[in-house]
């Protein structure tokens, strides 16, 4: 097997086609990569000019958005996440059949932007689901949005099949969905434990991306800063480091895999 | 005979004909919409907590992602406020290139709530290609003034950031002599198909009184005859300088909300003509070279409005005299549009809910803040 | 232009208040009903009509009946903390145009009540919500007074100055 790209190209001039079975996968994998026709904000506008005329995202086979996540492989969170708007996001990935990949459109879905400060948004998607490619800008340019899905490509251009979670010989399709956050009175919850709280910082570490296994990081924001929950009877909740370190070690066991 | 239940749908928060994260409640007999309430919040993301946090500079730029079709407009409504709070004149050079960005960003508006009509009625993407094709058009103005697409932050304090480029007006004319082709474009394409008149005409009546006691403003109310726009109303800037009517709708259905819009991109290619016309020359200054933009304004509070695209677009701002907002609010025009949403589909088929909803021409950053 | 509109608007106001002195004295409300902080800035002082808060509902429709105020354009809730009290502030219109009518009412904060504008223009109901959901002022007669932006478990009114904030922007305060 020539793992030469020359010769490879060479052959392919005279019309001789090698492949492996490997990049035989990938290429049919990265040349149909259907994203789900998920806009969230400003983002989304930018990421419908990429998708037609004037940038056409269909010269990277990837123009068909999907309205339904079971027909999607790819989520482009295109815009700011608030945690009113996190649980929906998160079920809409768990229905999403692997091999799945999120791209991270715009400052916002990355780390919340210029809105990081706001009481209800999400200091960045990842906190709730692993992402593949993050773009930068506010809202990026379609044609930023192209170059991230070339890196995705690229990314999964050197997958290899044995090592993939999915394909490889203990196969193991992802044994339990992201855990889905609820509302609670203070602010999101994971099985009944506060996760993220309105008007102040996480207490849950975001997920590494996932070709370095999809775990939690377990470095949370600004560890030294007293998490103060705000609700109007606040002396009686004041917690301290102790109650957020028992809020980690709870997450060791539920989140982390 | 046939018994049936009443069946309670959701519509959203992601769906594609939602026009973002919206959601809507409704309970059906059969087909038929009997009520419809909407959830917002998907997209609260706290303009107006961040405001009082922000200086009145560093707030230019998070008005530009609140209407996020009409980052000028937007841009125009917060500078009017803090100049009247803060008493800064604006000179003639700039008012000039402040209304034509705005009425570029209403044509701009216009051409892609239109393009969204088709897409919402299942052409899927088809008619938005040609509104998008003259959205980037205009974008390529707004990238050549301001250095960004989408969220142009242009505005400043007493004039714009920087004037207009050399080759911008040149371009603006070719701009404005294509336009009127792609206008009749738009307009044969709504008024010439069979279908589409089927299910835009009738549909969503918003009678006179309703529309005054629902708050409704922009072309939602002048679609149902009510020749009312803040240009005229209650001139700002300069608009009682330029010649231009008001189009008004005889029905009040999801057609004639179309209709407006047309027109008023006709009109708006009109202001833009008188404009260029009367534009001072490169020697007239873009900024008042006396305005600070570090502004600290005296004690007191300011209410301006503006004819955004989308309605009446008001600021409301309190100052403590300090370097930040106390208060600063947001009277968004397609939040308050919005409420008649529930009386406009009851009796309507589900499919028209879309159809309707796309008539109000909402964006939810601006629904949600 | 501007000097026209705001004589215009002075006009407005002097008329206004001149109607509402003779047909609803007693809805004028005497300010300084709330304490002015020592030092700090006193946001009370307006030259606006400011109205006893239980009788927003009778001067608003005495503006649409007889001065033809008939357009509610805004509703904004502020909350004056150093005094104690949350202000809200009605902008009423003329269809046939001029500049904005603004009608001012001052709520202690301890129980923030006042009767609800929607019965009469239900253009007023999300705005309501929207007040009710973010600073906690409960409109007495609103049909549908239910949180409109964060969640129905919710606790706590994410407006109001004393709600606790914490981020890389509050870091420094």
């Amino acid at each position: 097997m020539p793992s030469d790209d020359a010769v490879q190209s060479d052959l392919e001039q005279q019309g001789v086609f090698f492949s492996t079975l490997n990049r035989f996968y990938n290429w049919g994998r990265r040349s149909s990569v259907w994203p789900m026709a998920f806009g969230l904000a400003c983002c989304a506008i930018e990421m419908m000019a990429t998708g037609l005329s004037r940038y056409d995202l269909a010269r990277f086979g990837a123009e068909l958005f999907r309205a339904s996540p079971r027909q999607a492989d790819l989520m482009i969170v295109a815009g700011t996440v608030t945690k009113k708007m996190v649980p929906q996001v998160v079920r809409l990935y768990n229905q999403m059949p692997e091999p799945r990949y999120v791209i991270s459109m715009g400052a916002c879905a990355t780390s919340g932007g210029p809105f990081r400060d706001g009481y209800n948004v999400v200091r960045g998607i990842d906190l709730y689901i692993p992402v593949d490619v993050y773009v930068p800008g506010c809202p990026p340019r379609p044609e930023a949005l192209l170059h991230a899905l070339m890196t995705l490509q690229s990314q999964i251009d050197r997958q290899n099949l044995k090592q993939v979670r999915w394909y490889g010989k203990k196969a193991r399709p992802q044994s339990q969905d992201f855990p889905v956050p609820s509302y609670g009175p203070h602010g999101l919850e994971i099985d009944g434990k506060l996760v993220d709280p309105v008007g102040s910082l996480p207490l849950i570490s975001s997920y590494s991306s996932p070709m370095e296994g999809e775990q939690r990081r377990d470095q949370i924001e600004h560890p030294e800063l007293v998490r103060v929950f705000p609700d109007m009877e606040r002396e009686l909740r004041e917690e301290t480091s102790a109650s957020y370190a028992e809020a980690l070690e709870g997450e060791d066991q539920h989140v982390r895999r | 005979m046939l018994s049936t239940d009443e069946l309670q749908i959701n519509i959203g928060p992601q769906h594609p004909s939602t026009h973002g994260v919206f959601r809507l409640l409704t309970r059906l007999e059969g087909e038929t919409i009997i009520e419809l309430t909407p959830v917002f919040g998907y997209l609260h993301r706290n303009h107006e907590q961040l405001g009082e946090a922000n200086s009145y500079l560093q707030n230019m730029p998070f008005t530009d992602r609140l209407d996020y079709f009409n980052s000028m407009a937007n841009n125009h409504a917060y500078a009017l406020a803090v100049e009247k709070l803060a008493g800064i004149e604006v000179p003639e050079r700039a008012e000039y290139i402040r209304v034509i960005m705005v009425e570029l960003t209403r044509i701009l508006n216009h051409a892609g709530a239109i393009g969204f009509l088709f897409n919402d009625m299942g052409a899927w993407q088809t008619q938005l290609a040609f509104s998008m094709r003259e959205r980037e058009k205009i974008l390529d103005l707004f990238e050549m003034v301001s250095g960004a697409r989408m969220m142009c932050n242009y505005f400043r304090f007493g004039g714009v950031v920087r004037d207009l480029p050399p080759e911008f007006l040149p371009a603006l004319q070719d701009l404005l002599e294509a336009m009127p082709a792609f206008i009749d474009e738009l307009e044969r394409l709504l008024s010439e198909n069979e279908i589409l008149l089927a299910r835009t005409q009738n549909i969503g009546i918003l009678p006179k009184e309703l529309a005054i006691s629902y708050s409704v403003t922009g072309p939602m109310l002048r679609a149902s005859g009510i020749p009312y726009d803040i240009r005229k109303a209650e001139p700002y800037s300069i608009y009682d300088r330029f010649d231009f009517d008001i189009p008004i709708g005889s029905v009040g259905d999801v057609y004639d909300r179309f209709l407006v819009r047309i027109e008023e991109m006709r009109q708006s290619r009109r202001i833009l003509l008188q404009a260029l016309e009367q534009l001072p020359d490169a020697t007239g200054s873009h900024i008042n070279p006396k305005a600070r933009q570090n502004v600290r304004p005296p004690v007191g509070d300011a209410y301006t409005r503006i004819e955004s695209p989308k309605g009446e677009l008001g600021f409301y701002l309190v100052s403590d005299g300090s370097t930040k907002p106390y208060r600063y609010k947001i009277r968004a025009p397609s939040f308050i549009n919005l409420t008649p949403l529930g009386d406009l589909c009851r009796g309507h088929k589900i499919a028209d809910v879309v159809v309707i909803l796309g008539s109000i021409d909402i964006v939810l950053g601006e629904v949600d803040r | 232009m501007s000097d026209d509109n705001s004589e215009l608007s002075a006009r407005q106001r002097d008329e206004a208040r001149a109607a509402l002195q003779r047909d609803l004295p007693f809805a004028l409300s005497p300010s300084g009903s709330f304490p002015s902080p020592e030092g700090g800035p006193d946001l009370l002082a307006t030259s606006d009509i400011v109205v006893e808060a239980q009788q927003i509902a009778a001067v608003a429709r005495y503006l649409r009946a007889s001065l033809n105020y008939i357009y509610l354009s805004n509703i904004t809730a502020v909350d004056l903390l150093a005094h104690g009290c949350f202000e809200l502030v009605y902008h009423f219109y003329r269809l046939s145009g001029g500049p904005a009518l603004t009608i001012k009412t001052r709520l202690p904060r301890e129980k923030p009540e006042l009767p609800s504008l929607t019965p009469f223009w239900p253009g007023a109901a999300f705005q309501e919500r929207e007040a009710y959901d973010l600073f906690g002022i409960v409109f007495k007669g609103h049909p549908d007074l239910r949180r409109i932006y964060m969640w129905d478990e919710f606790e706590g009114f994410p407006m109001r100055k004393d709600f606790v904030r914490q981020g890389d922007k509050y870091l420094s305060e």
